[in-house]
């Protein structure tokens, strides 16, 4: 649309540094996340979840546990429907199991009580009868033909002879000539990779609190990143109409991905409608670990061809990865983002998904790219290594840019691969002198970013300021954002507008919050809001002054004639209009419900100085410079900020971050103790330059920030361990005794 | 269950001779086993209210502490600090600055982790704990107190109420060190103590040297200490110190590391803390 | 389980509640007292997300039990600003965009607080050791690290 087209302008209110409004009730302790709020009448529910990875439930008697004083309701899958629809139907499971638990601390059954104490005991008095199967947890295993099997039925259509029917999902990219690339190459590097699952630990476990009432109607609290998604999957799953149920998000204490999805609300909401009061449902850290959604676990083969002088001449690369024990996608995500930072003449990827007994994957930032990505750019600082080329030469050489067609089929618009990996040469960090053990690494990175639908009401209040309803969750400032946006658009001060995330009922449909998608969708919804109520405003003013509105235009926040022959009237201020609105053809409001392609591909790069201990295989992180395409940062604060985090994040998977397995098929780190995130003595500052290259499916140039940037730290650090100890491990996380081991095997 | 707060020794013995009674200190270890349901007392003692228990005392050129003094106000007794610079490090791992604002010495001997970094700088030291209970009081080296995981030789009733740490002579030092995968916040993989006193010309005279995590318990390695005697610290006697110390591990593989990965940097560890104890000591290398 | 009434002070006013024996005082102060600054992330002492003070030392209140607060001075996120007056170190956290999500901001104010009032000109590396106990999954710790300092900054020349 011609609102939409792109000028050069001079932003007055994006790219500066506002207060995030949320900050005070932030700072304050005031802010109410999903385990703050409580309701008069309050019930206490806890989940009994399964001791086994693998096991048939043969009968749960739940008789003993209601007769526990305190305990109003218990639930078991049984007080639930079937839902026709497969997805639905496997996410229901997820929160309550129908027939088989399929994962160590897979929920069986739900109590609620008056007191913590009572639910407790009505845990322990719930019977359940298992009958053991043999289990799976590593994707290689999974997929081999006498592995057993997860789930029934689930199998891919065209699964290869040999193996398993935990297969069940499949793709493939790729264009040109395989063969002909590999011939003209001096130089073959095959490799295989694998990486263990992670978690996204977030520090806000799950927690909601349900109300059903006698009439059927639901209200839920929660924190979640998309209350729609809830609002559907509730309704879906207790079988009620969604205009029945309104769902309001709290704060968020952190999601990366991991609230996409529900664990406990429609647990809550089926308690709650059977004991007819308020359930509070909270998850304890240990079951965030065993039993939200960690990310896949993968096992990689990359192939790749180069000449002497860096030319990749072809590329290959074969995805295993495992969602846990429900059919699952991300293989393509991977797939797909394996080699979208180069520009191939030859180039093929495949991805195959197997089922495990693991919990069911759910997204965490980038899913499926920092795994695929990993390995590719592993074998190519390898082949820099062996032809003594320079890392960043060879990735400017075979950089993908504008017209590149991608390894995915998508042909690029405007990019800004070349100008992060030039920002990376040109920095200081990249030719700083480097000390005995230490060695330096670098990645690219790459994620898609998604438009989707989103709602926003803009509304002009008479004393003139405006306040913006959305519907999308802010888990890392967008509050801010969108309100500078806005700001900009209707030319007023940052101050004068407020923005609110509201509930299901308050607005329209909204996507939910992820694929980085924020700032993009509700920012451009946020545009053609104001833009409508501009012209509405103009249309006024028109009126007011008694000529055409299309006579009227709107400048630095006022509506003015257009042009000589327009009139001559002095500049009516968003105030002015405002105050007389009610006055002049009632309230002003700009509405926008839309979807949106064009979000704008993301890349960076990451540089890394690490020092390894020769003796303890210790890694310390000493230097890390991130390097990142953000389209036009509307708050560069939280720009950096998503920079910051996804790195640490990344740095954490690299070289501690993983879920343990036992040959019990239990989960053996479920809590912060051995669940290894970086803690703040574990890191060096981490600087960032932000690069703009503007995206042309957006006004203002944004894209989205919020995935790519845990994308390279992964290869990044292995790089660097490489260079620093000789050791090219291939295999996440890169933990002291794997690098010490592999050092003492070297001599 | 119940929560019980004795105003005197006997009174807490008499409570802890109940059925599953625990006592409370710092808490940093009896909360999370209670919430992780690995323990489920009946009665907590909450021992912080007994006279003493919460002071640092000088005794003979030594230091008497408390059951209850945190390792917070351990790294604020300066004198303390100087005098037993590996103990109170070892102490100070434990957890993070809010751990440390509760968790105890006497807890964490008490709580019978082998990895628990509390503990072997204490037996390095030779500190011996007064044990209060239904027959009154009795002291025991620290090294007797743990004998296993999650085990110790304390009786039915009984409970540490002071540990000494004993008079320092001239010329001596010790020191403690763990690996961990971070920087924080990890129980140890491994972990060695060093406690050395120097003859006039700068050769050890004393040596113990403790291990953590290598074993069922913290354990004294004799032939590491033995090593260091005699010498300046000059390479083939901390090769035979780290030799000494492989030889003693007799560690587990499990999530924190694997045995060979322990047996490995427990050497480095008793290698690196003797350097530094040394140091301490006024000795140069 | 015969529950145990505790008579204590909340950032300075008397506060009086009921609670049962093994209750932790994160617990006594969300679900008694109203006081929700301080949030659960783990309950085991791993993350800070409930650090408050007890006697002016850091503590985690989910590893203290609400019994022990008896006469005590409890410290917690709520009683860090004066009235609608913001302290230094709120000031700066939103200076400096130090929060994302914000759930670990009040363990991570409460412990700073503490660390500036013990150390009033720690370095960078001291700062990060401090609050090693606080989680924070978000900002990578970059920003908080400079908030702290340009707040310990502020707070010396004040």
């Amino acid at each position: 649309m011609a609102f939409d087209e792109q000028k050069k302008r001079d932003f007055k209110v994006v790219g500066t540094r506002p207060v995030r409004p949320d900050g005070i009730d932030k700072v304050t302790g005031r802010a109410m996340y999903g385990a703050d709020l409580s309701a008069p009448g309050m019930l206490v529910a806890r989940v009994l979840r399964s001791p086994h990875a693998h096991a048939r439930i043969v009968r749960i008697d739940t008789s003993k546990a209601e007769k526990i004083p305190g305990v109003k309701a218990v639930v078991t899958s049984a007080d639930l429907g079937r839902p026709a629809d497969e997805a639905l139907r496997d996410t229901q499971d997820n929160c309550l199991a129908h027939d088989k638990v399929l994962y160590d601390g897979h929920p069986v059954a739900a109590v609620a009580a008056t007191s913590a104490q009572a639910a407790k005991a009505a845990l322990a008095a719930i019977e359940v009868t298992y009958e053991k199967l043999p289990h799976v947890t590593d994707v290689d295993a999974a997929m081999k033909a006498d592995a057993p099997v997860v789930l029934e039925g689930r199998a891919y259509e065209e699964v290869p002879e040999g193996w398993s029917q935990n297969v069940t999902n499949h793709c493939e990219f790729g264009h040109g000539d395989l063969e002909d690339g590999f011939a003209k190459a001096d130089l073959i590097v095959e490799r295989s990779f694998k990486t263990e699952a992670t978690h996204q630990g977030y520090i806000e476990p799950h927690a909601c609190l349900a109300s059903v009432g006698p009439d059927g109607r639901g209200e839920l609290w929660c924190c979640t990143q998309g209350q729609y998604m809830v609002r559907e999957t509730c309704a879906g799953i207790l079988e009620m109409d969604a205009s029945q149920l309104k769902v309001t998000p709290s704060e968020i204490g952190g999601g990366f991905g991991g609230k996409t999805t529900v664990f406990i609300e429609p647990v809550a909401l089926a308690l709650s409608r059977k004991a007819g009061r308020p359930v509070k449902l909270v998850m304890t850290r240990d079951e965030v670990f065993r039993a939200s959604g960690p990310t896949i676990q993968s096992s990689t083969d990359v192939k790749i061809g180069m000449t002497r002088d860096g030319r990749i001449t072809a590329a290959e690369a074969t995805l295993r990865y495992s969602g846990g024990c429900y059919p699952n996608s991300t293989c393509m995500m991977g797939a797909q983002a394996a080699f979208a930072p180069y520009d191939l003449e030859a180039v093929k990827t495949v991805g195959w998904n197997a089922l495990t007994n693991r919990p069911k994957e759910i997204s965490y930032r980038a899913p499926g790219a920092p795994t695929a990505i990993y390995a590719v750019e592993s074998v190519i600082d390898e082949m820099c290594q062996e032809l003594g080329l320079d890392p960043i030469d060879v990735r400017l050489q075979n950089a993908a840019d504008k017209g590149t067609k991608s390894s995915y089929g998508v042909t690029f618009q405007d990019i800004g691969l070349k100008a992060a990996l030039e920002a990376a040469k040109a920095h200081p960090h990249y030719s700083a002198p480097l000390g005995p053990n230490q060695g330096r690494g670098l990645s690219c990175g790459f994620w898609f970013n998604f438009g989707g639908n989103s709602s926003v009401t803009l509304s002009v209040n008479t004393d003139g300021t405006v306040s913006v309803t959305e519907g999308n969750p802010d888990i890392g400032g967008s509050r801010a954002s969108i309100s500078m946006i806005a700001a900009e658009e209707l030319g007023i001060p940052y101050e004068r507008v407020r923005t609110l995330v509201a509930d299901t009922a308050s607005i329209g449909h909204s996507d939910t919050t992820d694929g980085s998608r924020v700032t993009f969708m509700v920012g451009l919804a946020t545009i053609r809001a104001a833009r409508e109520a501009t012209q509405k405003m103009c249309a006024r003013a028109a009126k007011i002054w008694g000529i055409e509105p299309d006579a009227v235009e709107w400048v630095d926040g006022a509506a003015q004639p257009a042009g000589p022959n327009a009139g001559k009237f002095p500049p009516m201020s968003l105030a002015e209009i405002a105050a007389t609105s009610l006055k002049t053809g009632g309230p002003i409001a700009g509405h926008c419900e839309s979807t949106a392609d064009g979000a704008g591909v993301s890349f960076g790069v990451h540089l890394c100085d690490i020092e390894v201990d020769p003796e303890t295989g210790f890694t310390k992180v000493l230097r890390y410079t991130v390097f990142q395409d953000a389209g036009k940062a509307i708050h560069p604060d939280y720009v950096e900020g998503q920079m910051q985090g996804g790195a640490a994040q990344g740095i954490g998977w690299a070289l501690n971050e993983e879920y343990i397995y036992g040959e019990d098929g239990r989960l053996q780190n479920a809590g912060f103790l051995d669940y290894r995130i970086p803690v703040a003595s574990d890191l060096p500052p981490i600087d960032t330059v932000i690069v703009e290259v503007p995206n042309p499916g957006h006004p203002y140039g944004v894209r989205g920030v919020g995935e790519t940037s845990i994308v390279p730290p992964l290869a990044a650090l292995s790089n660097a361990v490489s260079r620093a100890a000789r050791v090219r491990l291939r295999e996440l996380p890169m933990s002291p005794p794997k690098i010490l081991k592999a050092m003492m095997a070297k001599g | 269950m119940r929560y019980a707060i004795p105003k005197t020794a006997a009174e807490a013995a008499s409570l802890l001779m109940e059925e599953a009674a625990r006592v409370l200190a710092g808490g940093t270890d009896l909360l999370v086993q209670m919430k992780s349901g690995v323990r489920s007392p009946e009665v907590i003692v909450d021992i912080k209210h007994l006279p003493g228990l919460r002071d640092i005392s000088r005794e003979g050129g030594g230091f008497r502490i408390g059951a209850a003094v945190s390792g917070a106000e351990m790294q604020e007794d300066a004198e303390l600090v100087a005098a037993w610079p590996g103990v109170v490090e070892g102490v100070n791992l434990i957890g993070s600055t809010q751990i440390q604002g509760r968790a105890t010495m006497a807890g964490n001997l008490c709580n019978g982790s082998p990895a628990a970094d509390g503990v072997p700088a204490q037996i390095a030291a030779q500190a011996v704990a007064r044990i209060a209970g239904p027959e009154g009081e009795r002291d025991c080296p620290v090294a007797e107190i743990p004998t296993g995981p999650g085990k110790t030789s304390l009786g039915r009733g009984e409970f540490i109420a002071s540990i000494l740490l004993p008079a320092r002579p001239d010329r001596s030092g010790d020191a403690y060190l763990r690996f961990i995968p971070r920087t924080e916040m990890d129980i140890a993989v491994a972990g060695a103590a060093v406690n050395l006193v120097l003859a006039e010309d700068g050769t050890v005279k004393e040596a113990r040297v403790a291990l953590g995590a290598v074993a069922p318990t913290a354990i004294l390695v004799e032939e590491a200490g033995a090593a260091l005697v005699g010498s300046k610290l000059e390479e083939p006697a901390l090769a035979a110190l780290v030799r000494a110390c492989e030889a003693a591990c007799k560690p587990i593989d499990d999530k924190r590391g694997t045995a060979e990965f322990r047996t490995h940097v427990a050497g480095v560890l008793a290698k690196r803390a003797a350097r530094i104890a040394y140091d301490r000591a006024g000795g140069r290398a | 389980m015969k529950k145990i009434h505790v008579s204590t002070r909340v950032n300075g006013d008397e506060a009086d509640f009921v609670c049962a024996p093994d209750e932790t005082l994160l617990d006594a102060l969300r679900d008694r007292l109203g006081l929700t600054g301080a949030k659960e992330g783990c309950g085991t002492g791993d993350c800070g997300a409930c650090s408050v003070t007890l006697n002016g030392r850091l503590v985690c209140s989910c590893l203290v039990l609400a019994a022990e607060a008896e006469g005590a001075e409890i410290g917690t996120v709520e009683g860090i600003a004066d009235g609608d007056k913001l302290h230094v170190l709120q000031q700066s956290f939103l200076d400096h965009a130090a929060l994302q999500c914000g759930i670990c901001t009040p363990g991570i104010l409460v412990a700073s607080k503490a660390l500036l009032e013990k150390h009033p000109e720690p370095t960078d590396e001291e700062v990060r050791y401090w609050l090693a106990g606080n989680l924070c999954r978000c900002t990578g710790y970059d920003k908080i690290i400079r908030a702290v300092q340009d707040a310990a900054q502020k707070l010396r020349s004040a």
